[in-house]
């Protein structure tokens, strides 16, 4: 195991964050609040120490690395990155309590947006951004953005492939240019320009500017933090409607908006995944339309709040205009199943993902066929590219894994006596990196009454969920630890 | 004119036959000296024994002085390369190249640019069209198109039922109730150029022409029923497979194929993925039935073995499939097998043949030359099709006033879209499209060369 070359990549992580924690730091300034200026320059300071001595007791590291300490390195920098991003909550007493300010920030980092404060508006303005800035770097990945700006990989080796791997979200996960730099640079600069434009459509709508850039991160990586009690649900109407059609956009595949910028539309338009997505979030919205007949005063208030939740609840951003929970069964139902969709591959959104979904209805389709003729060979395909068997393979792994964690993490949870309903929409909304469940953890709702167990498990099923599983699993396997 | 073949292989001992018996000096290189030995105890031939596509093989088979080189070897980078280095070394030489890979399929335009090849030729392509123009229609045993597909000249066998049976020619065209000719009998494995008083008899197979719009009339005279091909079997899962099933496919046609190699399966599976590819032995008969060769509509046969292609053929027509084609790969003796039901026959490397020979009479003699050559009657005839030009003889003259030499028939006449089976009265001018049926010795080069 090449634990130097893992310390250096943590220091190099750890230094990214303090740089990203100085701007949280001017607006606490600006805004006079000694108590969360003082957390935020110890916390800066302590960071770029730790990153200072990991950097001198790992020169000279050899820069190349194997899958498994791709994986392990990506789990233990988000897992590292989480505990000193909680120091701010805890130092500034806003969150005295260390495990819930790790869960808050863990939540933010992988884009869920589950809180368990119930006042939000009494946090200081520069904890607020700090908050809604975590979802931003993790819904393209932190790793993702260190491989765009610093010189992680060797000279001509491409072990960085491991990190894009474990950080991105889907099953085949692939670069879009021959240098991984250049791919990530691509990622970024997609995600800053599609941020850009949400703040530029936010502003036309007279929402303020800090409110805008806040809610625009929270979109960008479909995270959902809010800096108001009730969520979206202030803001007038054609605001609502941006962040529906942003999140939606957020939860597209990256890959189908760089194909747009190269002009191959033909590709984005028989993408199946896409025509998944796009015919899952439509049959969604009027669905649930239907089903809520009557409950608001006009059709397009109806039209308007159901699409808003169904893509929230879809892309897993978890943004909310009214309380769901309220609505009748068949309406929450719909949404406890978006929960588990998701979003596409390669977007910022969580969930079991329309990628997936594609392939393992293909391959049952195929098993289906071979039980009628055992003699026929079939390949699956998508997009008109045959699909290796490995993927496949992942996928069905992953599909068992995905279900074995919700079912142990949904025990465990039970324990601290809250309604089936909570529970289990709680898991869900965790592990899918959502936020809001129904019932005790609906929209109205929030996680502080869940015991300190309850909490790790939500904070392991988070991690879990944004970073697929398997970065986290491989911390239980005996061979991940046994000397090569 | 010189000509060197490169590859002695199934292509180029057809092509050397052909060749050498139209009078070129031909020679033949090949890294086999077994094979080289056998073409030089058979033909009149020289031989080069070597990789041909070092420059050292290319000069000593004396490139610089050859006018045309044919690479037909098993490899399409060899032959690529073959014809790269030779037209290096020669920039005057003309180069035909054999490329049969399906991933090369779609660039072979711009590989003939590239490359300055004349020609790249594609065997099992060829095949595969060919069966699938027999499948659109199915109820004939061959079918060669002319005149830019307005007319064919068709194959049909006559059996103890037909209606055509004991009828003189002069009677055929009241049968049949449109205008036919028929150009040539086989008979008991002789091509016979036929006239009016000649009578057919059972077991004869007859080479019809005809204009394209009259096919669909003469089968529904003749008794022949045909139903629409939907779904359709393909035992082997070779080369000329894939390119059948992909244009069957293309036509809405239900395809399965039979393949005993597994590996070959999942790379047909990922190249068809409408296809159903079925992974077992078709020389089995429980498979057969399994994969409901009753119900099909029509069998190919295309593995590797000939002898296999002929005893599963025979097992379809055993099970009633109303349409079956067989590939024959080496047997050259197609008339020994006339007498067994397999349906039609298709040899690929005698279909690229006769598209290089078109070419290469078409260099000897730059104007009148062919459009087109169709080898019919097992080879023992051809019809080739011309375009009337300003140096063609006896423009506007009635035929019956003209002398022919003896073993040519005019076979059809396209005046642009018109396309007319020709009586006495007929005439030709300039831009029409003839084509002729000669079954004689001599090679007919040119229009004028059919005047007596």
């Amino acid at each position: 195991m090449n634990y130097k070359m893992i310390g250096w990549i943590h220091a190099l992580i750890l230094s990214v964050a303090a740089v990203f924690m100085l701007p949280a730091l001017l607006i606490c300034l600006f805004d006079g609040d000694s108590a969360a200026t003082r957390a935020f320059l110890y916390t800066v300071m302590l960071t770029a120490a730790v990153a200072a001595a990991l950097l001198l007791l790992c020169r000279g590291a050899s820069k190349s690395f194997s899958a498994r300490e791709g994986l392990l390195c990506v789990s233990s920098c988000w897992l590292v990155v989480s505990i000193l991003g909680c120091l701010p909550f805890v130092f500034s007493g806003a969150i005295p309590s260390f495990i819930d300010a790790l869960f808050e920030t863990v939540s933010g980092f992988t884009t869920t947006g589950a809180s368990i404060l119930s006042d939000v508006e009494a946090l200081p303005r520069g904890l607020l951004y700090w908050r809604s800035f975590s979802h931003w770097l993790g819904g393209m990945g932190i790793l993702v953005f260190l491989l765009a700006i610093a010189p992680i990989s060797g000279r001509n080796d491409g072990s960085t492939m491991h990190l894009l791997r474990a950080e991105s979200p889907g099953p085949n996960v692939g670069k879009l240019v021959p240098r991984m730099k250049q791919t990530a640079k691509i990622l970024y600069l997609l995600y800053i320009l599609l941020t850009l434009l949400n703040i530029v459509f936010l502003l036309l709508g007279g929402m303020p500017l800090f409110d805008s850039v806040c809610t625009a991160f929270g979109t960008a990586g479909t995270g959902g933090f809010g800096i108001k009690n009730d969520s979206i649900a202030g803001y007038s109407p054609y605001l609502q409607n941006v962040c529906t059609v942003f999140m939606l956009l957020f939860g597209v595949n990256f890959n189908c908006y760089y194909l747009l910028l190269l002009r191959r539309f033909r590709n984005v338009l028989k993408d199946e995944e896409l025509r998944l997505y796009i015919f899952t979030a439509v049959a969604g919205v009027a669905l649930v339309a239907l089903n809520l007949r009557g409950v608001y005063a006009t059709s397009g208030e109806t039209v308007r709040h159901a699409a808003f939740q169904v893509s929230s609840i879809m892309t897993t951003t978890g943004f909310s205009t009214v309380n769901f929970d309220l609505w009748p069964s068949f309406s929450k139902a719909i949404l406890l199943c978006l929960m588990v969709t998701g979003a596409c591959a390669g977007s910022t959104g969580g969930g079991f993902k329309c990628g997936r979904i594609v392939l393992l209805f293909k391959a049952l389709r195929r098993n289906i066929n071979e039980l009628i003729r055992p003699r026929r060979v079939q390949v699956v395909h998508q997009n008109g590219l045959p699909i290796d068997e490995k993927v496949l393979k992942n996928t069905y792994a992953y599909l068992s894994a995905y279900v074995g964690i919700v079912i142990i993490s949904f025990l465990i949870v039970s324990l601290d006596g809250f309604s089936m309903t909570s529970n289990f929409s709680a898991v869900l909304a965790c592990f899918n990196n959502i936020g809001p469940g129904l019932d005790a953890v609906g929209p109205a709702c929030n996680y502080a009454g869940y015991g300190v167990i309850s909490k790790l498990v939500l904070i392991i099923d988070m991690l879990a969920g944004r970073l697929e599983i398997f970065p986290i699993l491989i911390w239980l396997s005996k061979g991940m630890w046994k000397r090569q | 004119m010189k000509i060197i073949i490169a590859g002695d292989g199934k292509v180029g001992a057809t092509l050397t036959r052909q060749l050498s018996a139209e009078g070129y000096d031909l020679t033949v290189i090949d890294s086999n000296q077994h094979v080289l030995e056998r073409s030089l105890e058979q033909y009149d031939v020289m031989a080069v024994q070597g990789n041909c596509a070092s420059m050292e093989t290319l000069l000593q088979a004396e490139v610089n002085d050859a006018e045309l080189l044919i690479a037909a070897t098993n490899a399409d980078e060899v032959n690529l390369l073959c014809c790269m280095t030779a037209h290096g070394l020669n920039p005057k030489l003309h180069t035909i190249a054999r490329i049969r890979n399906p991933e090369y399929i779609r660039q072979i335009y711009r590989m003939r640019e590239l490359f300055s090849l004349s020609l790249a030729i594609n065997p099992e392509r060829q095949a595969a069209q060919e069966r699938e123009r027999l499948l659109r229609f199915p109820g004939f045993l061959k079918r060669d198109s002319f005149a830019k597909g307005r007319a064919e000249i068709v194959e049909l066998k006559l059996d103890e039922n037909s209606k055509l049976r004991d009828v003189p020619l002069h009677k055929l065209n009241g049968i049949v109730k449109c205008r036919v000719l028929v150009c040539t009998v086989l008979r008991e494995g002789r091509a016979v150029a036929p006239d009016g008083n000649f009578v057919l008899r059972a077991g004869d197979r007859i080479f019809v022409t005809a204009p394209a719009h009259d096919l669909s009339a003469l089968l529904k005279n003749l008794g022949i029923v045909t139903r629409k091909v939907s779904r359709v079997m393909l035992c082997g899962g070779g080369t000329v497979s894939y390119y059948l099933a992909q244009q069957l496919l293309k036509g809405g046609m239900d395809v399965q194929i039979i393949e005993r190699n597994h590996d070959r399966c999942l790379q047909l599976a990922k190249l068809l993925p409408d296809a159903s590819i079925i992974n077992g032995d078709a020389s089995s008969r429980d498979l057969l039935s399994e994969c409901g060769l009753e119900s099909c509509d029509a069998l190919v046969t295309l593995t590797g073995l000939d002898e296999l292609n002929i005893i599963i053929s025979l097992y379809g027509n055993s099970q009633g499939v109303p349409q079956i084609i067989t590939k024959l790969g080496r047997l050259d003796a197609a008339n020994i097998l006339d007498t067994l039901p397999i349906g039609s026959t298709v040899c690929p490397k005698e279909l690229c043949s006769s598209n290089i020979v078109r070419y290469v009479r078409a260099m000897k003699n730059q104007t009148g030359a062919a459009i087109t050559i169709h080898s019919i009657a097992d080879g023992q005839a051809e019809a080739i099709e011309f375009l009337v030009d300003k140096s063609t003889l006896h423009c506007g003259v009635p035929l019956k006033e003209l002398q022919f030499k003896k073993s040519v028939l005019v076979a059809c006449i396209s005046h642009g879209s018109v396309t007319e089976i020709p009586n006495g009265d007929s005439t030709f001018s300039v831009g029409d499209t003839v084509v002729i049926v000669t079954s004689g010795e001599e090679v007919i080069y040119q229009l004028n060369d059919i005047f007596a």
